[in-house]
């Protein structure tokens, strides 16, 4: 059999390859080489994709398209997708085309741009396919190094104090991440995924310098993992990179970003928190719960008094992330279902709606919501489309926001009534923010000069647009569409999750 | 007898003989028209050494367990006499273009390799002291090699007189542990320790052996003359204080600690843990405020040895292991780097500030982009091969038992990582100011080149990390034993 997990994960390399050897010069005709080879590169990426998924089959629960070869002596190579990982691969592989697509617009430096772009695109597939913990550790570190130059090279006006912002925030992270996973393997005698999570990792409790940690080396871990998630999702308080990366990053980089990159602190949880440290996640349940309501009420208050779009946006992402991490540590089918939904569905809708910021910036080239006012005027069809994504960030029904929120919520309530009081407080907040933004943006009148000569969105934006849009609309109305893929995966997982909790409780009985 | 012990101190004998022979033929052959020439002979025969010493691993003592041959020195070596061979390729245009090529050069740098291999190799502390003022002696000449410039002469001096001090120390050190146990072998010292153990007069003997030998490695905090010798050396000298005298060092410290009190690893580790994670946090905090990329580049290599010196808190097999991967990856970080800096002028002066390098990306891609992948390697990011010697020495520590010990690491390789991402931001985001010169001649380019693939592509399979892994660890099996 093909290893095809390799190929969809290597083939932007080799893409990104061809870019660098064989694209020479600075001419109009090798620029457009190296945003074709782009784009068809992605394109071919999805299309392989597609074989993956169509030979995926999802009533079984285990690894499938699994590779293991050993590795450098030391270290195994193993990929493998489960119901889970397989629809992050998919979003993947289906937004980094139109991502290069909506980038035709760069002009400096077109040759590197793409190779970053499709360098990142293996880190972050490889990322999701990885079934080998060190192996996984180098995906999501490496992605790293062509982010911060994304956002360094083409970013806005601070870039260089947003680039290192966001680098040095998720290295921290990462680092102890990175301890805890040599901890891990020390304890285990194996970095191999599949191993590790039926591998018993004590919870008794220790005695450190008169501290009685609860939980143990299961607690350790958990931390260590969830420093690096959490500023990866990014939870609050440590959330404060995400919308200064956002603002700064051009408009491929923020969907990206938003799209994929903080999905895999999302994954990163649900792969190897809950169901890795099953006590440590029920112990710190609430502490989760507590964080994520914050999120969602106190970034979606910032998000109203923001100024930059982008800002904006970015901010209701943090709120948005904070219904998935609640989800997911609800540890619950409908928790973690409506969490994964959720980082699926915001992937197509924020990602959106930095498109539809890009295509606004790319005819006035600022950010400011009072810098517009009455598009509808004379850009309809950017109107409707907006229209359409604004809906799905509220979360209304008929939209995959809708799903998503809705199933984290009911996830929720049956754990904590307080927290899924609060995080449903921030769906209306959130109706407040982007119902507001759309006012001023789109509506009222067009009074201001530099705005009557603005065109509406090209034909290369309308079909960027239609996926996305087909996408959210198909998702909210049948959602078992992706639901049926993961729910077997889940329910394994919470089986083994449930079970290790009955027995460590009955341990503490005795 | 004697012609056994010969034998396998050949490749020492052979080396210190030509340099010798060398000596005569540039005093009366011509001085200085003879220096190129020498240089390359010097540099083919380093090479040749390293060849042999790998392909003929000849094991064993000699003078009565005075002198080891294992694979642990064997493999130290190699990385010495090779990363010596290259920096005399690459110190070769430096030095004709300001007439600093004095046929003594090599010859010097051929004698301190000699003292390093004898370091390497000592199971005698006696021993190891000779080799060890063979070295500082070279290398002190060497540094104040540019006899008309001040800070050179500054740099020499000072060196000089520090490492005057730190002999000082490692030699009182030594008496100490002869005075307690009897004995300069290492091998019998290690003997009392495992009867007797370690007491209060033997620990004091290890404490300023440590800190003699911490010196050497310009570890914090005896790392204070680093940034001045490394600023006021000529930059060829720099970089060679850089590559094989660290790779001795630290490959000496293992030795002195494995071999003599391998079985009393508590007795030591703290002073280790200690100077360790000093090294690490001042290497990567002082760093950031350099402006001079040679005195970058030596709180870098402090930082380093910091990191290095986690592997040998272990006190493990393992930590043995990690240790000597950690050396190899870092030697050749360094070689690339320096070809660099060598290469950095400006209307043919050398210009040694970061900001020179101010949009190097767009005047010179390719060099950016292989300074880049040599930086981020530094900085410890996978995929590149920084981040495996990083891997391996958390992994002793951590199986040693020493986790918090790998969390100082992490946390001071993020501070660390900011500034490599600094000089990374300056080719990139910047605009350029004045353009460098940017011509690099073959050699340089070839250096710069290679170790930057080198550290981009280890992780590939076919590649498997080209055999260092395994290597190291049979080494490191050799010194444990």
């Amino acid at each position: 059999m093909l290893p095809l997990l390799s190929i969809i994960t290597f083939l932007p390399l080799a893409g990104a390859l061809i870019i660098l050897f064989l694209v020479r010069g600075d001419s109009n005709q090798a620029i457009r080489n190296a945003r074709l080879t782009a784009l068809w590169t992605t394109i071919a990426t999805f299309i392989i994709s597609l074989f993956v998924l169509g030979g995926f089959d999802s009533s079984d629960t285990g690894f499938q398209f699994v590779e293991e070869r050993p590795w450098l002596g030391f270290l195994t190579y193993k990929m493998g997708v489960d119901g889970i990982s397989v629809l992050f691969v998919m979003l993947t592989t289906f937004m980094m085309p139109l991502v290069i697509w909506a980038s035709w617009g760069v002009e400096n430096r077109v040759k590197e741009y793409m190779i970053a772009f499709l360098i990142l695109e293996t880190f972050m597939i490889g990322v999701f396919c990885a079934l080998d913990m060190i192996l996984f550790y180098l995906f999501f570190e490496g992605g790293l190094i062509p982010m911060f130059l994304i956002i360094g090279v083409w970013g806005g006006k601070e870039r260089v104090y947003a680039a290192f912002k966001f680098f040095l925030y998720t290295l921290i992270g990462s680092l102890l991440m990175l301890v805890a996973m040599i901890a891990m393997y020390w304890d285990a005698g194996t970095t191999d995924i599949t191993a590790l999570l039926n591998h018993n990792f004590s919870s008794e409790t220790v005695d450190l310098f008169g501290w009685q940690i609860i939980g143990g080396f299961q607690t350790f871990l958990w931390l260590a993992f969830f420093a690096s998630f959490a500023v990866k999702m990014p939870m609050w308080p440590v959330h404060t990179w995400l919308p200064d990366a956002h603002v700064q990053a051009p408009t491929a980089g923020s969907v990206v970003l938003a799209a994929i990159l903080l999905k895999m602190g999302g994954y990163g949880f649900i792969r190897f928190s809950l169901p890795m440290f099953p006590i440590a996640s029920e112990y710190f349940a609430g502490f989760v719960y507590f964080l994520s309501a914050v999120a969602i009420v106190y970034t979606s208050l910032v998000a109203l008094m923001q100024e930059d779009i982008k800002k904006l946006i970015a901010y209701s992402s943090v709120a948005h992330m904070g219904f998935v991490t609640m989800g997911i540590f609800a540890a619950n089918q409908q928790g973690v279902d409506g969490a994964i939904f959720q980082m699926i569905s915001h992937g197509f809708i924020s990602g959106a709606l930095f498109l539809c910021v890009g295509v606004i910036y790319d005819r006035m080239h600022t950010r400011e919501i009072s810098a517009y006012g009455g598009l509808v005027v004379r850009m309809p069809v950017y109107a409707a489309i907006f229209m359409l994504f604004t809906m799905g960030n509220v979360g209304l029904p008929g939209t995959s926001g809708f799903v998503g929120e809705f199933l984290t919520l009911a996830g929720v309530f049956q754990e904590s009534t307080w927290a899924a009081l609060f995080a449903t407080s921030g769906v209306i907040l959130s109706a407040g923010y982007a119902l507001w933004l759309y006012k001023r943006v789109v509506f009222g009148e067009l009074i201001k000069e530099s705005l009557k000569q603005i065109e509406d969105v090209t034909p290369r934006e309308k079909m960027i647009f239609a996926p996305l849009v087909v996408g959210t609309i198909l998702l909210g109305v049948y959602p078992s569409l992706i639901t049926d893929v993961f729910g077997p995966s889940v329910e394994a997982l919470l089986a083994q999750v449930d079970a290790a909790q009955v027995a460590a409780s009955q341990v503490a009985m005795k | 007898m004697i012609g056994a012990d010969i034998s396998i101190i050949l490749p020492e004998v052979i080396l210190a003989v030509s340099a010798m022979a060398l000596l005569m033929l540039g005093t009366y052959g011509g001085g200085d028209k003879q220096a190129v020439l020498i240089n390359w002979l010097v540099a083919g025969l380093l090479f040749v050494l390293g060849l042999w010493i790998m392909l003929d691993p000849s094991e064993g003592e000699a003078f009565n367990g005075a002198f080891i041959a294992d694979g642990f020195a064997q493999y130290t070596k190699v990385l010495m006499l090779w990363s010596a061979a290259i920096i005399l390729v690459l110190a070769r245009d430096f030095l004709q273009k300001r007439e600093l090529l004095k046929f003594e050069f090599p010859i010097l740098i051929a004698l301190s390799v000699v003292g390093m291999m004898i370091m390497v190799s000592a199971g005698d502390l006696m021993n190891l002291y000779m080799g060890l003022e063979l070295q500082s002696l070279s290398l002190y000449v060497v540094a104040a090699f540019r006899r008309d410039s001040l800070k050179s002469t500054e740099a020499g001096l000072k060196y000089f007189v520090l490492g005057a001090l730190s002999s000082g120390l490692l030699l009182y050190g030594a008496s100490m542990v002869y005075g307690y146990t009897g004995t300069t072998n290492l091998g019998q010292v290690a003997e009392v320790v495992a009867a007797e153990g370690v007491g209060l007069g033997l620990t004091f003997g290890i404490v300023f052996l440590c800190a003699g030998l911490a010196f050497k490695i310009s570890a914090a905090p005896f790392h204070m003359w680093t940034p001045d010798v490394y600023e006021g050396s000529p930059t060829p000298v720099t970089a060679f204080f850089a590559s094989a005298p660290k790779v001795a060092a630290a490959a000496m410290f293992a030795r002195v600690m494995y071999d003599g009190f391998g079985d009393a690893p508590e007795a030591w580790r703290q002073i280790i843990v200690f100077i360790s994670i000093a090294s690490m946090f001042w290497g990567a905090i002082a760093a950031i405020g350099q402006t001079d990329i040679k005195r970058l580049m030596a709180y870098s290599s402090i930082g380093h040895m910091g990191f290095a010196l986690v592997g040998l808190a272990a006190g493990t097999e393992q930590g043995a292991q990690a240790l000597l991967v950690y050396l190899a990856i870092y030697v050749v970080m360094n070689i690339g780097m320096f070809a660099y800096i060598l290469c950095m002028e400006r209307g043919g002066r050398p210009v040694t500030q970061i900001s020179d390098l101010a949009g190097l990306s767009k005047a010179s891609p390719g060099h950016a982009l292989a300074l880049t992948a040599l930086l981020f390697s530094l900085a410890g990011v996978p995929p590149l091969a920084g981040f495996f010697g990083k891997y391996f020495v958390f992994l002793a520590a951590v199986e040693a038992g020493l986790a918090p010990l790998a969390i100082a690491g992490a946390i001071a390789s993020v501070i660390g990582a900011f500034y490599y991402l600094r000089i990374v931001k300056m080719m990139y985001f910047d605009e350029v100011g004045e353009a460098l010169d940017g011509r690099l001649s073959l050699s340089h380019r070839l250096a710069l080149g290679v170790s930057a693939l080198a550290m981009s592509v280890a992780w590939l399979p076919f590649l498997n990390g080209f055999g260092v892994v395994e290597i190291s660890a049979s080494a490191a099996a050799s010194l444990v034993q």
